[in-house]
């Protein structure tokens, strides 16, 4: 079989989904094949239990880029909106924050964190505009990437002296310092903290987190939401936008290489054998497997099979979910509190020391947790009366001592749920079935190399001009005809279709100029 | 006389230089200094018999050349000599070391990793470009990137200039080398967890980071950015110690004719109709000066010697929140005789390098861990150098004096004071890990000092016992160190400005924020320059 | 990990015996950790040893690494420029490999020992960059710079020493091809490789063996001018054929630190060793970038008046009223065999095509005092030196 298309995309990830649809939108004629059974990537719902379903990876939708709706024409139905986000403390006396407001501190600290709120959106704001386009090269004399850097030369100039400073000072900063610097309450300390680090190999100590809250809130300002049926409906609803545009989406067919002739690429082969043959293939897989394992190293140059090599891409965030039997009861909570996010991050030290073992290979002892119910909201996802508990928990490094064997799992869900249980005693005695996906099984189960959620640290010297790697941060691959369009490209991971956007954007700019 | 056209505040080596470089200009100089002796932190202290220990800073590499020759700093009694090496046991017992010939530090590198061994010269390549880069704007002051005056703009583009003659690439690799950590940066040239341990000290020396915090692969060029003689990375001994360095910038102040006073605590920085007008001295004293130059750090000058109202109340938050965290304690030790390392063969010249004791990346990251939680690391990284060996002053012959820096030590414990049991304790753990490797070495002991950073605190002036007067953070570098908005020595009352290493480039025995306060202060009185430029790099 | 200590100073080659007695003026120097004779007699007579009889210089220091493994011709041609499918089992091939940037690491040998097995020898030193190359890759890389002892048989008796020594069908044996002998039971390999421009072997053997090969080279080469030499006479024959050396004419580019400072093989006149229409290799985009815009920099070798040598000289484009340099020389020598006065250097595009004059600025010193000179120069573009019996196969008894 030797079909020709004008772009394969390799992986109907969200991201897979975006470019393929803007591609052919476009009037491309598009092939998409995808490895598992439904699209989505890891933005699917999941049947971990016989009737009980939960968003395999991403729980809470709060980056999805405006321009990707509106161009996709997207409306996905949501359970909750304007989620708030309940901080535990261990007298009851939790903390609520509701997108600006916190509710159950000091005066004093409810004004800090509305301040703080409005410079980080303002910043966030600032950063969004450059997440939705490809970052420019240095030092080239395009006259598109020079305009690009003099408007965000001017951009940060029009904040203003004072607000530029601010922003040139706490860009590189640490969330630690700025949280110890405005918050007397440590729970408020510790939620922003666990934002700030959410989904990286970071700690609130390190530097660079002030980046990682900012990247957090350039989606949708930080509002946090979740969707009906899970987060598989926003990718099904991508795919029948895919789909309808003429993009020929096939699913369960696993891509076992690209090829390469003559320097170039010129189609996939499937684990089946089959052949498709395009001088334009879009991996939406990690900037690992792409090169690693499905164009092979020698088809590149050393110097970047090296980058490659060395990006940094293990994951630290596991996901536990659980079959309850009815809804938990955490002191100091009302029932209807059982609709919003509710986290577990003391302060910014627990949080810190929740990062600690992470570094040498261990995880957390006393985790950091964000967990959600979303059938509380959404019926069709656990049996009538029954409810699922989705969790991200943090740290559990990919690269565990010893590795993920049953016993480390078992330990390791063991000791969230007695986290959980210092605030919800009867958890423990609810759960009829659980499944616990660490960074190993999110690697084996959507094809993630070492199971970041961001395909690939998100930090300065992987970030904008140098992600995922130096000399390759436009999409297009140093392999003639390959490109990326995954997470791991610019801007980052996140149920946000800016890198897929992107990525189309560039490949249909790129086909104008030539 | 207690009138002067200025006063420099705090006779450390960065003090005196502005001192200097203004005495020169013609001014009438007076430099303060609450100690009976001079010298801050770069000093050599006469504690026990006949032995001198460099009890704060122990080596010299960063002071600028430009600034040694500009002052005669010879003709004072300057000498530095440098030396080279070091070693790191290992908990097996062997030792990985580096030596002056660079072939039998390759063999050595290639006994545990040929790859490691060729991957050298791509990691001292790439440094050293990154060297390159930064070397060139140590004497300069930081552009403001806020502002549109000429001088900033032309800085601007001059560094933006330097930056794109780098090509496309190695702008790439810059943007990565200056936001990453020094544990990942090692990572991309080396596999041998001991050659990454050896090499990362250098990237938390002083700081209250970790290994693996992002940024601390600048660190590393901040160890390695000075030279002796041309020789970029290399360190030397300052003959007699490091109070051989303040001596001679304090022989060259006085030689133009400037007024040193030792035990003159300033009390106060003394504002007039938003303006300074003197200091107020501990005794009482007024000294009157219509320039007021700072050389304590940040939070000591406008925290401590000022009025909060006499200064904006954004700019006073700032300070406040300036972060300068004591992250490192210093043993002196005199000895009866040298240790012996059994590790080392007799004789080798490993003996006058640089001595160090942790031999793995984990052990380095936990080291940190346990300052984060407030105490002082139970596994410390330890840098130890016998000065003695090489400088025949500073000890009876035979006898030798050890200076062992030692990271990471709070500046408080769990949030409070040093108890005496503590400090003791904390001076055993080194000892301990030292003698591991030495068995003769407790007994060759004569006499400890064991200074935490509140000692220093207390005894020098710097806040926290900071030897950088600030965190190396992106966020206290360049336009940002130590205030944005305040990074041009200004500060912010007419008349008063900083010189210490609170501000650009920072920390280190550099003396460059000190000329380039002298630069700064000397154009607002229209005074001739007298601060050299830049020798530059070709 | 081996044990510790390492050894302090310099190494000694299997050889140092043979070359320590035959030495006369005690003037060595260091290469890769060895030590190495500048010279052992008199250069100039060493000099014609390799012109006019047989010279034998130590090259165990050469950095050398076997490459082995299914993939391993897949991995030598994505390493250098050239079509390595075309370098059969039994062959050499002067090679150049580049960083992705097209610019030059370096040059040397790429030995087809056997089938899918290599060994490269170079100059400088690679293991981690070799590695690097080697990720993804089914291929094993050993360095065996101390497993192998070698020795560069050089001159137009040379192949008469090695027939002497009974090295039989060595005849046989074209240039840049090797093949094997026994010896005292060990496999000798010979390679008809050098670095002199001239008719030579290169002999390889395991260090145990290296004494006893040493003797029997030169009792079979007594009636034949046999002579050991240093590093002074091997470099003025090195320029004389027009080769290059790392540090000379290119510095290695991972080694550089200013922008600008490294080569491409299209600057060096390597154009010949790239091959655009074999599979990837490491700097393949880069050099056919290069290729369509045109090469900042080009590799002369120059024929220049009079007999002054023009060490370190600026070269211009005028003899008189120039605005600045377009060049520099990198190596210079009075060419004893040629009788011209010989350089190579590195000049601007589109300065210095064949055929063209430049100037060279020389500075000379006589008894205390300096002389400048503008010396007209002409490009040539073959090798000064090239003599028939360097291809001959077989190579005439001379």
């Amino acid at each position: 079989m030797t079909d020709f298309y004008d772009a394969i995309v390799v992986g109907a990830g969200h991201n897979g989904l975006v470019c393929s649809a803007i591609l052919a939108k476009a009037g491309k004629n598009v092939l998409v094949l995808e490895a598992n059974q439904q699209v989505g990537g890891a933005a699917v719902t999941r049947e971990f239990a016989e009737g009980y379903s939960v968003s395999a990876c991403a729980h809470l939708l709060y980056q999805l880029q405006p321009e990707v709706r509106r161009e996709l024409g997207l409306s996905p139905q949501m359970a909750t909106e304007h989620m708030s986000t309940i901080v535990l403390a261990a007298d009851g006396k939790h903390l609520r924050l509701h997108g600006d407001k916190a509710q159950g501190v000091s005066e004093e600290d409810a004004a800090q964190y509305r301040d703080f709120r409005k410079r980080m959106k303002r910043f966030a704001k600032l950063l969004r505009k450059y997440l939705n386009r490809p970052p420019p090269r240095l030092g080239t004399k395009d006259w598109q990437d020079l305009g690009t850097l003099a408007q965000l030369g001017l951009d940060v100039r029009m904040l203003g002296k004072e607000e530029m400073r601010e922003f040139l000072r706490l860009i590189g900063m640490n969330i630690f310092d700025e949280v110890t610097e405005r918050f007397a309450s440590p729970l408020l300390r510790g939620a922003v903290s666990l934002d700030a680090v959410l989904g990286t190999h970071l700690g609130p100590r390190s530097p660079n987190t002030i980046m990682t809250y900012l990247y957090r809130l350039a989606g949708d300002n930080g509002r946090l939401a979740v969707p009906r049926r899970g987060m598989g409906s926003v990718t099904e609803l991508l795919g029948h936008a895919a789909r309808s545009a003429g993009a020929d989406i096939r699913t369960a067919t696993p891509v076992r290489r690209i090829i390469v002739e003559n320097g170039r690429v010129t189609g996939v082969e499937t684990a089946r054998g089959e052949r498709f043959n395009s001088y334009t293939v879009i991996s939406n897989a990690d900037p690992k497997r792409t090169i690693n394992q499905l164009v092979g190293t020698q088809h590149v140059e050393t110097g970047f099979a090296r980058r490659i090599h060395h990006l940094r891409a293990s994951g630290n965030a596991a996901k536990l979910h659980l079959a309850l039997d009815g809804l938990p009861s955490f002191a100091g909570l009302d029932k209807k509190d059982m609709g919003e996010r509710i986290v577990i991050a003391g302060d910014e030290h627990y949080v810190e020391r929740a990062f600690n073992p992470a570094k040498y290979g261990e995880y957390s002892a006393a985790p950091v947790v964000e967990m959600t119910f979303p059938s509380f909201r959404d019926e069709t996802l656990a049996p009538t009366g029954k409810h699922v508990m989705s969790a991200v928990v943090q740290y559990a490094p990919h690269g565990l001592k010893g590795g993920w064997d049953d016993d480390a799992k078992t330990e390791f869900e063991n000791v969230v749920i007695d986290t959980i249980a210092r605030y919800a005693p009867d958890i423990a005695g609810r759960v009829t079935a659980s499944e616990l996906l660490t960074p190993a099984d999110i690697e084996r189960e959507f094809h993630i190399t070492g199971g970041h959620w961001h395909h690939a640290e998100l930090t300065l010297d992987q970030f904008l001009f140098v992600r995922p790697v130096a000399g390759a941060a436009q999409y297009a691959m140093p392999l003639d005809g390959l490109y990326l369009c995954g997470a791991g490209a610019h801007p980052g991971g996140g149920v946000s279709g800016a890198a897929g956007r992107n990525a189309a954007r560039s490949i249909l700019k790129r086909e104008k100029a030539a | 006389m207690n009138n002067y056209d200025a006063i420099v505040v705090g006779a450390g080596h960065n003090g005196l230089t502005t001192a200097a470089f203004l005495a020169k200009a013609g001014l009438s100089v007076v430099c303060v200094e609450k100690n009976d002796y001079i010298g801050g932190a770069a000093v050599s202290r006469n504690l026990y018999k006949d032995w001198m220990y460099s009890n704060c800073s122990y080596v010299c590499s960063l002071l600028r050349p430009e600034i040694f020759r500009e002052l005669e700093l010879h003709r004072h009694g300057l000498q530095v000599t440098p030396y080279g090496g070091s070693v790191t046991f290992m908990e097996n017992g062997d030792y990985f070391g580096r030596y002056d010939d660079a072939e039998v530090s390759y063999r050595e590198m290639a006994r545990f990793s040929r790859r490691d061994a060729d991957a050298q010269k791509r990691y001292s390549a790439d440094t050293m470009r990154q060297c390159r880069f930064i070397r060139d704007f140590l004497l300069s002051t930081a552009p403001d990137p806020t502002s549109f005056k000429p001088s900033d703009i032309r800085e601007f583009v001059r560094i933006g200039k330097k930056f794109l003659d780098m090509g496309e690439d190695r702008m790439y690799e810059t943007i990565r080398f200056w936001t990453m950590s020094v544990a990942e940066y090692l990572d991309e040239y080396f596999e041998t967890d001991v050659i990454k341990a050896a090499k990362s000290g250098s990237g938390i020396i002083g700081t209250a980071l970790g290994i693996h915090s992002p940024g601390t692969a600048y660190v590393l060029l901040h160890h390695y950015m000075g030279d002796v003689d041309g020789n970029v990375g290399s360190w030397g001994f300052a003959r007699g110690g490091m109070g051989s360095v303040s001596k001679a910038i304090a022989g060259a102040f006085q030689a133009a004719g400037g007024e040193l006073r030792t035990e003159a605590g300033v009390s106060k920085i003394i504002v007039k109709d938003g303006k300074v007008s003197g200091v107020a001295l501990e005794n009482g004293e007024e000294i009157t000066a219509p320039v007021v130059v700072s050389a304590m750090d940040v939070k000591r000058t406008f925290l401590k010697c000022m009025d909060k109202s006499d200064l904006p109340e954004k700019f006073h938050r700032r300070v406040e929140n300036f972060k300068i965290r004591g992250s490192s304690g210093k043993l002196n030790i005199a000895l009866d005789g040298m240790p012996e390392f059994p590790a080392l063969p007799k004789g080798s010249s490993l003996y006058h390098s640089d001595m160090h004791f942790i031999d793995s990346m984990e052990r380095m990251e936990r080291a940190y861990d346990d300052w984060k939680d407030g105490r002082w690391s139970k596994d410390p990284y330890v840098d130890m150098v016998i000065p003695t060996l090489n400088d025949p002053t500073m000890a009876p012959p035979g006898k030798h004096f050890m200076s062992c820096f030692v990271q990471y030590c709070p500046h408080q414990v769990e949030g409070r004071r040093w108890t005496p049991e503590e400090k003791e304790a904390f001076g055993k753990t080194v000892i301990d890990q030292i003698g591991n490797y030495s068995p003769n070495f407790k007994d060759l002991i004569l006499h400890v000092e064991v200074r935490t950073p509140q000692d220093i605190e207390e005894e020098i002036g710097i806040t926290e016992g900071n030897i950088f007067h600030g965190e190396l953070t992106m966020d206290q570098l360049l336009f940002n160190r130590p205030i944005p908005g305040y990074a041009q020595y200004r500060g912010p009352v007419g008349g008063l400005y900083m010189c210490g290493s609170s501000t650009h480039p920072g920390g280190g025995v550099m003396a460059a924020p000190g000329a380039n306060a002298a630069r700064e202060i000397l154009a607002d009185l229209r005074r001739r320059n007298t601060v050299p430029e830049n020798f530059g790099d070709d | 990990m081996k044990p510790g200590p390492v050894h302090q100073g310099r190494l000694k080659s299997p050889f140092y015996s043979r070359l320590s007695s035959l030495d006369t003026v005690n003037e060595w120097h260091q290469w890769k950790g060895y030590s190495s004779a500048n010279l052992l007699f008199c250069s100039d007579v060493e000099y014609f040893a390799i012109r006019n009889a047989t010279a034998v210089f130590d090259i165990t220091p050469m950095t050398k690494y076997r490459i082995s493994g299914p993939d391993s011709l897949a991995y030598v041609n994505r390493l250098v420029t050239r079509d390595m499918e075309k370098i059969r089992p039994g062959r050499v091939a002067y090679a150049v490999w580049c960083d992705d940037h097209g610019q030059v690491i370096d040059d040397g040998t790429i030995f087809h020992l056997r089938d899918g097995e290599y060994r490269l020898c170079s100059q400088e030193r690679h293991f981690a960059w070799l590695n690097d190359c080697a990720i993804g890759m089914d291929v094993e890389i050993r360095h065996e710079t101390e497993e192998v002892a070698a020795l560069a048989v050089q001159g137009p008796t040379s192949f008469s020493v090695l027939r002497n020594m009974g090295l039989e069908g060595i005849e046989t044996l074209k240039p840049f091809g090797l093949t094997y002998f026994d010896f005292h039971g060990s496999e000798l390999m010979v390679s008809r490789t050098g670095f002199t421009g001239d008719l030579g072997y290169e002999l390889w053997i395991e260090p145990d063996k290296a004494e006893a090969l040493w003797d029997a080279l030169f009792a079979a080469g007594e009636l034949h001018g046999i002579r050991a030499i240093g590093t002074e006479a091997l470099e003025m024959s090195r320029i004389e054929a027009g080769f290059l050396a790392a540090y000379h004419e290119f510095l290695p580019a991972d080694e550089t630190v200013r922008t600008g400072r490294s080569r491409s093989p299209l600057e060096l006149g390597l154009e010949w060793l790239v091959d655009f229409k074999k599979p990837n290799f490491n700097g393949r985009r880069a050099l056919a970038e290069e290729k369509r815009r045109g090469s900042t920099w080009r590799l002369v070798k120059l024929d220049i008046e009079g007999n002054k040598p023009a060490h370190n000289s600026y070269v211009f484009a005028r003899e008189k009223n120039n605005k600045g340099n377009i060049g520099f020389i990198t190596s210079a020598i009075w060419s004893p065999v040629c009788k011209q006065n010989i350089a190579l250097g590195s000049v601007r595009m589109p300065h210095g095509a064949p055929g063209t004059h430049v100037w060279v600025e020389i500075y000379y010193q006589r008894e205390m005092h300096w002389s400048r000179k503008m010396a007209k120069a002409t490009v040539v573009d073959k090798p000064f030196w090239f003599p028939a019996r360097r291809g001959a196969t077989p190579p005439g008894p001379y």
